[in-house]
Protein backbone atom coordinates (compact mmCIF):
# COMPACT_ATOMS: atom_id res chain seq x y z
CA UNK A 1 0.00 0.00 0.00
CA UNK A 2 1.36 2.89 -1.20
CA UNK A 3 1.51 6.47 0.98
CA UNK A 4 -1.39 8.99 -0.02
CA UNK A 5 -0.80 12.23 -0.69
CA UNK A 6 -0.81 15.08 2.18
CA UNK A 7 -3.54 17.79 0.98
CA UNK A 8 -3.61 20.30 3.57
CA UNK A 9 -6.76 21.67 4.80
CA UNK A 10 -5.48 24.86 4.99
CA UNK A 11 -4.10 26.90 2.69
CA UNK A 12 -0.29 27.42 2.75
CA UNK A 13 0.86 30.29 1.33
CA UNK A 14 4.41 31.12 0.17
CA UNK A 15 4.49 34.99 1.45
CA UNK A 16 7.69 35.78 -0.21
CA UNK A 17 10.86 34.29 -1.72
CA UNK A 18 14.20 35.44 -2.65
CA UNK A 19 17.30 34.19 -4.32
CA UNK A 20 21.09 35.27 -4.18
CA UNK A 21 23.53 33.52 -7.15
CA UNK A 22 27.05 33.92 -8.07
CA UNK A 23 28.56 35.12 -11.44
CA UNK A 24 27.92 32.26 -13.84
CA UNK A 25 23.94 32.40 -13.04
CA UNK A 26 23.38 35.37 -13.29
CA UNK A 27 25.19 35.39 -17.10
CA UNK A 28 22.68 32.62 -17.59
CA UNK A 29 19.13 32.47 -19.22
CA UNK A 30 17.84 33.89 -15.99
CA UNK A 31 20.22 36.63 -15.34
CA UNK A 32 18.59 39.58 -13.92
CA UNK A 33 15.63 38.10 -12.44
CA UNK A 34 17.55 37.02 -9.09
CA UNK A 35 17.28 39.00 -6.44
CA UNK A 36 20.89 39.47 -4.77
CA UNK A 37 24.34 38.87 -7.12
CA UNK A 38 27.54 38.88 -6.57
CA UNK A 39 29.30 39.79 -9.76
CA UNK A 40 32.83 39.98 -8.37
CA UNK A 41 34.12 37.03 -7.61
CA UNK A 42 31.22 34.51 -6.25
CA UNK A 43 32.52 35.27 -2.24
CA UNK A 44 30.21 37.51 -1.23
CA UNK A 45 33.12 39.44 0.65
CA UNK A 46 34.14 36.41 2.64
CA UNK A 47 37.55 34.95 2.77
CA UNK A 48 36.71 31.26 2.76
CA UNK A 49 34.05 29.20 0.17
CA UNK A 50 32.12 27.66 2.85
CA UNK A 51 31.59 31.20 4.55
CA UNK A 52 30.52 32.65 1.01
CA UNK A 53 27.92 30.04 1.10
CA UNK A 54 26.45 30.72 4.48
CA UNK A 55 26.55 34.75 3.88
CA UNK A 56 24.01 33.51 0.95
CA UNK A 57 22.11 32.11 3.09
CA UNK A 58 21.73 35.15 5.47
CA UNK A 59 21.50 37.36 2.86
CA UNK A 60 18.28 35.25 0.48
CA UNK A 61 16.33 34.75 4.16
CA UNK A 62 16.42 38.54 4.58
CA UNK A 63 15.89 39.27 1.57
CA UNK A 64 12.65 37.64 1.63
CA UNK A 65 11.37 38.43 5.56
CA UNK A 66 12.18 41.98 3.72
CA UNK A 67 9.68 41.38 1.28
CA UNK A 68 6.71 40.09 2.88
CA UNK A 69 7.52 42.67 5.91
CA UNK A 70 8.66 39.74 8.75
CA UNK A 71 10.82 40.19 11.37
CA UNK A 72 12.10 37.22 13.43
CA UNK A 73 9.85 36.92 16.04
CA UNK A 74 6.71 36.39 13.27
CA UNK A 75 8.57 33.88 11.62
CA UNK A 76 7.81 30.16 14.02
CA UNK A 77 10.51 28.25 12.72
CA UNK A 78 13.42 27.73 9.66
CA UNK A 79 14.44 25.21 8.28
CA UNK A 80 17.58 24.79 5.91
CA UNK A 81 19.73 22.73 4.34
CA UNK A 82 22.95 22.54 1.99
CA UNK A 83 25.07 20.61 0.70
CA UNK A 84 28.04 20.90 3.00
CA UNK A 85 29.44 18.01 5.55
CA UNK A 86 27.31 18.58 8.97
CA UNK A 87 24.95 21.41 7.00
CA UNK A 88 27.69 24.14 8.27
CA UNK A 89 26.16 26.32 5.23
CA UNK A 90 23.39 26.60 7.19
CA UNK A 91 24.16 26.34 10.74
CA UNK A 92 26.72 29.72 10.06
CA UNK A 93 24.36 31.55 7.45
CA UNK A 94 21.12 31.58 9.55
CA UNK A 95 22.79 31.79 13.18
CA UNK A 96 22.46 35.63 13.24
CA UNK A 97 18.66 35.13 13.05
CA UNK A 98 16.86 34.33 16.20
CA UNK A 99 14.34 31.84 14.98
CA UNK A 100 13.88 28.09 15.88
CA UNK A 101 16.35 26.33 13.62
CA UNK A 102 15.97 22.82 12.38
CA UNK A 103 19.02 21.43 10.01
CA UNK A 104 17.99 19.29 6.94
CA UNK A 105 20.14 17.13 4.54
CA UNK A 106 18.14 15.89 1.29
CA UNK A 107 21.15 16.82 -1.09
CA UNK A 108 20.17 18.46 -4.10
CA UNK A 109 16.28 17.45 -2.42
CA UNK A 110 16.64 19.43 -0.16
CA UNK A 111 14.74 22.45 -1.33
CA UNK A 112 11.36 20.20 -1.98
CA UNK A 113 12.06 18.94 1.31
CA UNK A 114 12.08 22.10 3.33
CA UNK A 115 9.00 23.21 1.64
CA UNK A 116 7.57 19.96 1.97
CA UNK A 117 8.64 20.59 5.67
CA UNK A 118 7.78 23.69 6.09
CA UNK A 119 4.07 23.29 4.74
CA UNK A 120 3.70 20.28 7.10
CA UNK A 121 4.56 22.48 10.40
CA UNK A 122 1.92 25.09 8.80
CA UNK A 123 -0.65 22.62 8.82
CA UNK A 124 -0.64 22.21 12.09
CA UNK A 125 -2.20 25.18 13.37
CA UNK A 126 -1.47 29.23 12.55
CA UNK A 127 2.64 29.56 11.55
CA UNK A 128 4.99 30.78 9.53
CA UNK A 129 7.91 28.69 8.18
CA UNK A 130 11.30 29.87 6.32
CA UNK A 131 12.64 27.12 4.25
CA UNK A 132 16.55 28.23 3.29
CA UNK A 133 18.13 26.02 1.05
CA UNK A 134 22.23 26.63 -0.93
CA UNK A 135 25.12 25.16 -2.48
CA UNK A 136 27.77 26.85 -4.09
CA UNK A 137 30.29 25.55 -6.70
CA UNK A 138 33.70 26.21 -4.94
CA UNK A 139 32.56 24.53 -1.72
CA UNK A 140 30.68 21.59 -3.39
CA UNK A 141 33.59 21.27 -5.95
CA UNK A 142 36.17 20.30 -2.83
CA UNK A 143 33.88 18.43 -1.01
CA UNK A 144 32.77 16.04 -3.70
CA UNK A 145 35.16 15.86 -6.66
CA UNK A 146 38.43 17.75 -6.52
CA UNK A 147 39.97 20.89 -5.57
CA UNK A 148 38.92 23.64 -8.20
CA UNK A 149 42.18 24.36 -9.58
CA UNK A 150 42.96 20.71 -10.28
CA UNK A 151 43.78 20.21 -14.17
CA UNK A 152 40.76 17.24 -15.32
CA UNK A 153 38.40 16.87 -17.84
CA UNK A 154 34.64 16.16 -17.24
CA UNK A 155 32.73 13.82 -18.65
CA UNK A 156 29.62 15.04 -21.35
CA UNK A 157 26.92 13.63 -18.58
CA UNK A 158 28.42 15.30 -15.67
CA UNK A 159 26.58 18.42 -14.19
CA UNK A 160 27.74 21.57 -12.54
CA UNK A 161 27.23 22.63 -8.78
CA UNK A 162 24.80 25.82 -8.55
CA UNK A 163 26.19 28.74 -6.78
CA UNK A 164 22.60 29.90 -5.47
CA UNK A 165 20.80 30.22 -2.73
CA UNK A 166 16.46 30.39 -2.24
CA UNK A 167 14.85 31.55 0.81
CA UNK A 168 11.21 31.08 0.85
CA UNK A 169 8.71 31.86 3.55
CA UNK A 170 5.33 30.07 4.03
CA UNK A 171 2.30 31.04 6.03
CA UNK A 172 -1.29 29.36 7.43
CA UNK A 173 -1.71 32.61 9.33
CA UNK A 174 -4.50 34.80 7.70
CA UNK A 175 -1.67 37.40 6.54
CA UNK A 176 -4.08 39.52 4.36
CA UNK A 177 -2.68 42.78 5.68
CA UNK A 178 0.53 41.99 3.50
CA UNK A 179 -1.28 40.28 0.41
CA UNK A 180 -2.81 42.85 -1.71
CA UNK A 181 -6.45 41.93 -2.70
CA UNK A 182 -6.87 40.16 -6.54
CA UNK A 183 -2.52 39.27 -6.85
CA UNK A 184 -1.92 35.63 -7.11
CA UNK A 185 -0.36 34.06 -4.36
CA UNK A 186 1.58 31.11 -4.96
CA UNK A 187 0.33 28.26 -2.43
CA UNK A 188 1.41 24.73 -1.51
CA UNK A 189 -1.72 22.41 -2.26
CA UNK A 190 -0.58 19.12 -2.15
CA UNK A 191 2.79 16.89 -1.08
CA UNK A 192 3.95 13.33 -1.71
CA UNK A 193 7.44 12.87 0.07
CA UNK A 194 9.90 11.15 -2.20
CA UNK A 195 11.08 6.89 -1.32
CA UNK A 196 15.18 6.36 -1.67
CA UNK A 197 15.33 4.49 -4.76
CA UNK A 198 18.13 2.85 -5.98
CA UNK A 199 18.49 1.39 -9.42
CA UNK A 200 22.08 0.83 -9.13
CA UNK A 201 23.67 3.68 -10.84
CA UNK A 202 27.43 4.55 -9.41
CA UNK A 203 28.90 7.25 -11.69
CA UNK A 204 29.17 10.03 -9.85
CA UNK A 205 29.47 11.63 -13.22
CA UNK A 206 25.90 10.55 -14.48
CA UNK A 207 23.88 12.24 -11.56
CA UNK A 208 20.95 12.81 -13.86
CA UNK A 209 20.57 8.93 -14.22
CA UNK A 210 20.98 8.08 -10.57
CA UNK A 211 18.05 10.52 -9.88
CA UNK A 212 15.63 9.80 -12.92
CA UNK A 213 14.01 6.94 -11.59
CA UNK A 214 13.10 8.56 -7.87
CA UNK A 215 11.65 11.14 -9.35
CA UNK A 216 10.25 9.17 -11.57
CA UNK A 217 8.66 6.79 -8.83
CA UNK A 218 7.17 9.75 -6.90
CA UNK A 219 5.27 11.34 -10.32
CA UNK A 220 3.98 7.43 -11.09
CA UNK A 221 2.44 7.24 -7.57
CA UNK A 222 1.28 10.78 -7.59
CA UNK A 223 -0.68 10.28 -11.26
CA UNK A 224 -1.83 6.24 -10.22
CA UNK A 225 -4.10 8.55 -7.87
CA UNK A 226 -6.06 10.04 -10.38
CA UNK A 227 -3.97 12.92 -12.03
CA UNK A 228 -2.64 13.25 -15.56
CA UNK A 229 0.15 15.18 -16.58
CA UNK A 230 -2.20 17.68 -18.67
CA UNK A 231 -3.58 19.04 -15.92
CA UNK A 232 -0.51 21.21 -15.01
CA UNK A 233 1.05 23.93 -16.43
CA UNK A 234 4.26 22.30 -15.64
CA UNK A 235 6.37 19.81 -13.79
CA UNK A 236 9.14 20.88 -13.02
CA UNK A 237 12.35 18.36 -11.62
CA UNK A 238 14.94 20.00 -9.46
CA UNK A 239 18.46 18.87 -11.49
CA UNK A 240 18.69 16.32 -13.62
CA UNK A 241 19.75 18.52 -16.06
CA UNK A 242 19.72 16.80 -19.58
CA UNK A 243 20.68 13.68 -19.79
CA UNK A 244 18.50 12.98 -16.55
CA UNK A 245 15.61 14.71 -17.82
CA UNK A 246 15.11 12.83 -20.85
CA UNK A 247 15.31 9.28 -18.73
CA UNK A 248 12.24 10.47 -16.90
CA UNK A 249 10.53 11.41 -19.93
CA UNK A 250 11.19 7.80 -21.22
CA UNK A 251 10.86 5.76 -17.92
CA UNK A 252 7.60 7.60 -17.66
CA UNK A 253 6.56 7.18 -20.79
CA UNK A 254 6.66 2.93 -20.74
CA UNK A 255 4.36 3.44 -17.94
CA UNK A 256 1.94 5.48 -20.33
CA UNK A 257 2.27 8.89 -18.91
CA UNK A 258 3.80 11.31 -21.55
CA UNK A 259 4.68 14.40 -19.73
CA UNK A 260 7.07 15.77 -22.49
CA UNK A 261 4.67 18.45 -23.52
CA UNK A 262 4.99 20.35 -20.05
CA UNK A 263 7.92 19.04 -18.47
CA UNK A 264 11.03 21.63 -17.67
CA UNK A 265 13.97 20.89 -15.37
CA UNK A 266 15.73 23.56 -13.19
CA UNK A 267 19.52 22.21 -14.08
CA UNK A 268 18.68 22.55 -17.79
CA UNK A 269 17.34 26.18 -17.19
CA UNK A 270 20.04 27.68 -15.32
CA UNK A 271 22.90 27.76 -17.58
CA UNK A 272 22.71 28.47 -21.37
CA UNK A 273 24.38 25.08 -21.57
CA UNK A 274 26.29 24.81 -24.64
CA UNK A 275 27.07 28.64 -24.78
CA UNK A 276 28.77 27.99 -21.53
CA UNK A 277 30.16 24.45 -21.78
CA UNK A 278 28.10 23.72 -18.49
CA UNK A 279 27.68 19.62 -20.06
CA UNK A 280 24.39 18.05 -18.54
CA UNK A 281 23.24 21.10 -17.09
CA UNK A 282 23.39 22.61 -13.40
CA UNK A 283 22.54 20.99 -10.33
CA UNK A 284 22.89 21.50 -6.11
CA UNK A 285 20.21 22.07 -3.89
CA UNK A 286 20.60 25.95 -4.76
CA UNK A 287 19.71 25.25 -8.51
CA UNK A 288 16.20 24.49 -7.84
CA UNK A 289 15.98 26.82 -5.11
CA UNK A 290 16.86 29.72 -6.99
CA UNK A 291 15.07 29.07 -10.14
CA UNK A 292 11.94 27.84 -8.12
CA UNK A 293 12.33 31.86 -6.41
CA UNK A 294 12.98 33.88 -9.88
CA UNK A 295 11.21 31.80 -12.42
CA UNK A 296 8.62 29.76 -11.29
CA UNK A 297 6.93 31.62 -8.41
CA UNK A 298 7.42 34.84 -10.39
CA UNK A 299 5.27 33.19 -13.04
CA UNK A 300 3.00 32.14 -10.77
CA UNK A 301 2.19 35.42 -9.04
CA UNK A 302 2.24 37.10 -12.54
CA UNK A 303 -0.50 34.85 -13.69
CA UNK A 304 1.81 33.22 -16.21
CA UNK A 305 1.61 29.64 -14.59
CA UNK A 306 -1.12 28.63 -12.23
CA UNK A 307 -0.37 25.10 -11.32
CA UNK A 308 2.77 23.16 -11.14
CA UNK A 309 4.16 20.19 -9.76
CA UNK A 310 7.72 20.83 -8.34
CA UNK A 311 9.73 17.46 -7.63
CA UNK A 312 12.80 18.12 -5.97
CA UNK A 313 15.61 15.50 -6.53
CA UNK A 314 18.50 14.24 -4.96
CA UNK A 315 21.49 11.97 -5.19
CA UNK A 316 21.66 10.33 -1.59
CA UNK A 317 25.45 9.13 -1.00
CA UNK A 318 28.95 10.68 -0.30
CA UNK A 319 32.15 10.20 -1.56
CA UNK A 320 33.37 7.72 0.98
CA UNK A 321 30.32 5.64 0.13
CA UNK A 322 30.87 5.79 -3.43
CA UNK A 323 34.70 4.53 -2.67
CA UNK A 324 33.32 1.93 -0.80
CA UNK A 325 31.68 0.58 -3.59
CA UNK A 326 27.99 1.58 -2.94
CA UNK A 327 25.70 2.96 -5.32
CA UNK A 328 23.88 5.89 -5.57
CA UNK A 329 20.52 6.30 -4.41
CA UNK A 330 18.19 8.67 -5.78
CA UNK A 331 15.14 10.51 -4.43
CA UNK A 332 12.56 13.01 -5.57
CA UNK A 333 9.75 15.29 -3.38
CA UNK A 334 6.66 15.96 -5.07
CA UNK A 335 5.09 20.12 -4.15
CA UNK A 336 2.50 21.09 -6.25
CA UNK A 337 2.16 24.70 -6.23
CA UNK A 338 -0.88 26.76 -7.62
CA UNK A 339 -1.63 30.12 -7.88
CA UNK A 340 -4.56 31.37 -6.22
CA UNK A 341 -6.62 34.75 -5.71
CA UNK A 342 -6.66 34.91 -1.55
CA UNK B 1 8.93 0.67 -11.79
CA UNK B 2 9.73 -2.73 -12.90
CA UNK B 3 12.92 -2.13 -14.35
CA UNK B 4 15.13 -4.05 -12.51
CA UNK B 5 18.53 -2.94 -11.24
CA UNK B 6 21.07 -4.45 -14.01
CA UNK B 7 18.15 -3.43 -16.86
CA UNK B 8 17.96 0.13 -15.89
CA UNK B 9 22.04 0.40 -15.50
CA UNK B 10 22.82 -1.01 -18.72
CA UNK B 11 20.15 1.18 -20.78
CA UNK B 12 21.55 4.36 -18.64
CA UNK B 13 25.47 3.56 -19.93
CA UNK B 14 24.41 2.70 -23.46
CA UNK B 15 22.43 6.19 -23.52
CA UNK B 16 24.86 8.17 -21.69
CA UNK B 17 26.96 10.32 -24.23
CA UNK B 18 30.48 9.12 -24.00
CA UNK B 19 33.71 11.39 -23.41
CA UNK B 20 34.98 11.85 -27.46
CA UNK B 21 37.84 9.83 -26.76
CA UNK B 22 39.57 10.36 -30.28
CA UNK B 23 39.27 14.23 -29.83
CA UNK B 24 40.72 14.07 -26.21
CA UNK B 25 43.91 11.53 -27.74
CA UNK B 26 44.41 13.34 -30.14
CA UNK B 27 44.61 16.54 -28.22
CA UNK B 28 46.58 14.80 -25.28
CA UNK B 29 49.08 13.55 -28.24
CA UNK B 30 49.80 16.91 -29.14
CA UNK B 31 49.59 19.05 -26.06
CA UNK B 32 51.93 16.48 -24.32
CA UNK B 33 54.25 16.18 -26.86
CA UNK B 34 54.25 19.94 -26.72
CA UNK B 35 54.78 20.04 -23.40
CA UNK B 36 58.29 17.70 -23.51
CA UNK B 37 59.43 19.45 -26.12
CA UNK B 38 59.73 22.71 -24.56
CA UNK B 39 61.15 20.17 -21.89
CA UNK B 40 63.90 19.28 -23.92
CA UNK B 41 64.44 22.79 -25.76
CA UNK B 42 65.02 23.53 -22.14
CA UNK B 43 67.19 21.06 -21.42
CA UNK B 44 69.29 22.08 -24.59
CA UNK B 45 69.36 25.39 -23.01
CA UNK B 46 70.76 24.68 -19.80
CA UNK B 47 73.45 22.42 -21.23
CA UNK B 48 74.09 25.51 -23.66
CA UNK B 49 74.90 27.45 -20.28
CA UNK B 50 77.46 24.96 -19.34
CA UNK B 51 75.52 22.57 -17.09
CA UNK B 52 75.75 18.91 -17.43
CA UNK B 53 73.68 16.56 -19.52
CA UNK B 54 72.10 15.01 -15.90
CA UNK B 55 71.84 18.68 -14.43
CA UNK B 56 70.13 20.03 -17.38
CA UNK B 57 67.28 17.37 -17.39
CA UNK B 58 66.70 18.19 -13.59
CA UNK B 59 66.56 21.39 -14.29
CA UNK B 60 64.37 20.88 -17.31
CA UNK B 61 61.91 19.34 -14.94
CA UNK B 62 61.95 21.75 -12.32
CA UNK B 63 61.26 24.29 -14.73
CA UNK B 64 58.33 22.14 -16.01
CA UNK B 65 57.04 22.46 -12.62
CA UNK B 66 57.52 25.77 -11.92
CA UNK B 67 55.19 26.97 -14.81
CA UNK B 68 52.78 24.06 -14.00
CA UNK B 69 52.27 25.54 -10.08
CA UNK B 70 52.45 29.29 -11.11
CA UNK B 71 49.70 28.67 -13.91
CA UNK B 72 47.80 26.96 -11.29
CA UNK B 73 47.93 29.26 -8.82
CA UNK B 74 46.87 32.02 -11.20
CA UNK B 75 44.03 30.14 -12.46
CA UNK B 76 44.99 29.16 -15.76
CA UNK B 77 46.24 25.77 -15.95
CA UNK B 78 42.20 24.67 -15.35
CA UNK B 79 41.01 26.17 -18.50
CA UNK B 80 44.38 24.66 -20.49
CA UNK B 81 43.77 21.33 -19.00
CA UNK B 82 40.23 20.91 -20.04
CA UNK B 83 41.41 20.64 -23.68
CA UNK B 84 44.51 18.63 -23.37
CA UNK B 85 43.52 16.26 -20.60
CA UNK B 86 46.08 13.84 -20.68
CA UNK B 87 48.58 15.68 -22.46
CA UNK B 88 49.08 18.03 -19.06
CA UNK B 89 47.96 14.97 -16.56
CA UNK B 90 50.86 12.13 -17.72
CA UNK B 91 53.94 14.73 -17.71
CA UNK B 92 55.13 16.24 -14.58
CA UNK B 93 52.85 18.98 -15.29
CA UNK B 94 50.01 17.48 -14.09
CA UNK B 95 51.48 16.29 -10.54
CA UNK B 96 52.40 19.62 -10.02
CA UNK B 97 49.44 20.72 -10.59
CA UNK B 98 47.36 17.70 -8.43
CA UNK B 99 49.97 19.14 -5.43
CA UNK B 100 49.51 22.70 -5.79
CA UNK B 101 45.76 22.86 -6.41
CA UNK B 102 45.27 20.30 -3.41
CA UNK B 103 47.24 23.28 -1.66
CA UNK B 104 45.74 26.27 -2.59
CA UNK B 105 42.15 24.75 -1.69
CA UNK B 106 42.81 23.50 1.59
CA UNK B 107 44.76 26.79 2.81
CA UNK B 108 42.08 27.94 4.60
CA UNK B 109 42.07 25.09 6.58
CA UNK B 110 46.02 26.02 8.42
CA UNK B 111 49.50 25.20 7.28
CA UNK B 112 49.23 22.41 9.48
CA UNK B 113 45.93 20.24 9.28
CA UNK B 114 44.82 22.20 6.06
CA UNK B 115 47.85 22.02 3.44
CA UNK B 116 50.07 19.94 5.30
CA UNK B 117 47.58 16.92 5.74
CA UNK B 118 45.93 17.26 2.63
CA UNK B 119 48.43 18.35 0.40
CA UNK B 120 48.73 15.02 -1.58
CA UNK B 121 45.12 13.78 -1.40
CA UNK B 122 45.36 13.69 -5.24
CA UNK B 123 49.08 12.70 -5.48
CA UNK B 124 49.04 11.08 -2.99
CA UNK B 125 48.53 7.62 -4.49
CA UNK B 126 50.98 8.31 -7.13
CA UNK B 127 53.92 8.63 -4.72
CA UNK B 128 53.09 5.74 -2.49
CA UNK B 129 52.67 3.06 -5.60
CA UNK B 130 55.53 5.21 -7.40
CA UNK B 131 58.51 5.05 -4.47
CA UNK B 132 56.90 1.31 -3.67
CA UNK B 133 57.47 -0.31 -6.89
CA UNK B 134 60.54 1.66 -7.26
CA UNK B 135 62.09 -0.32 -4.29
CA UNK B 136 60.65 -3.17 -5.83
CA UNK B 137 62.09 -2.82 -8.91
CA UNK B 138 65.22 -1.70 -7.13
CA UNK B 139 65.56 -4.77 -4.64
CA UNK B 140 65.19 -7.32 -8.14
CA UNK B 141 67.79 -5.43 -10.07
CA UNK B 142 69.80 -5.39 -6.83
CA UNK B 143 69.60 -9.51 -7.08
CA UNK B 144 70.07 -9.82 -11.03
CA UNK B 145 72.64 -8.16 -11.36
CA UNK B 146 74.46 -10.01 -8.32
CA UNK B 147 74.24 -13.05 -9.90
Amino acid sequence: MAHKIIKPEMKIKILSSASVVGREEDRGPLGGSFDITDTKDDRFGMETWEKSESEMQRLALGCAMNKCGMSEDKIDAMLAGDLLNQCVGSNYGLSEYRIPYFGLYGACSTAAESIMLASIMCMSGHMRCAAVTSSHFCSAERQFRYPLEYGGQRAPTSQWTVTGSGAFILSSEDDSNIISGGEYVPCVTELLPGYVVDHGISDINNMGAAMAPAAADTLLRYFKEGHSPSEFDMIITGDLGREGSSILIDLLDAEGYDISAVHADCGKMIYNIDLEDKHAGGSGCGCSAVVMSAHILRNIKEGILSDVLFVGTGALMSPLTLNQGSTIPGIGHLVRIRGDKI
Amino acid sequence: MNTSEQTYKKYADARAVKSPILKNCIWAFCSGGFICTIGHLLKMLYMNFGISEDNSAMTASVSLVFIAILLTGIGVFDNIAKHTGAGTLVPITGFANAVASCAIDTKSEGYILGVGAKIFTVAGPVILYGISSGVIYGIIYYFLTRM
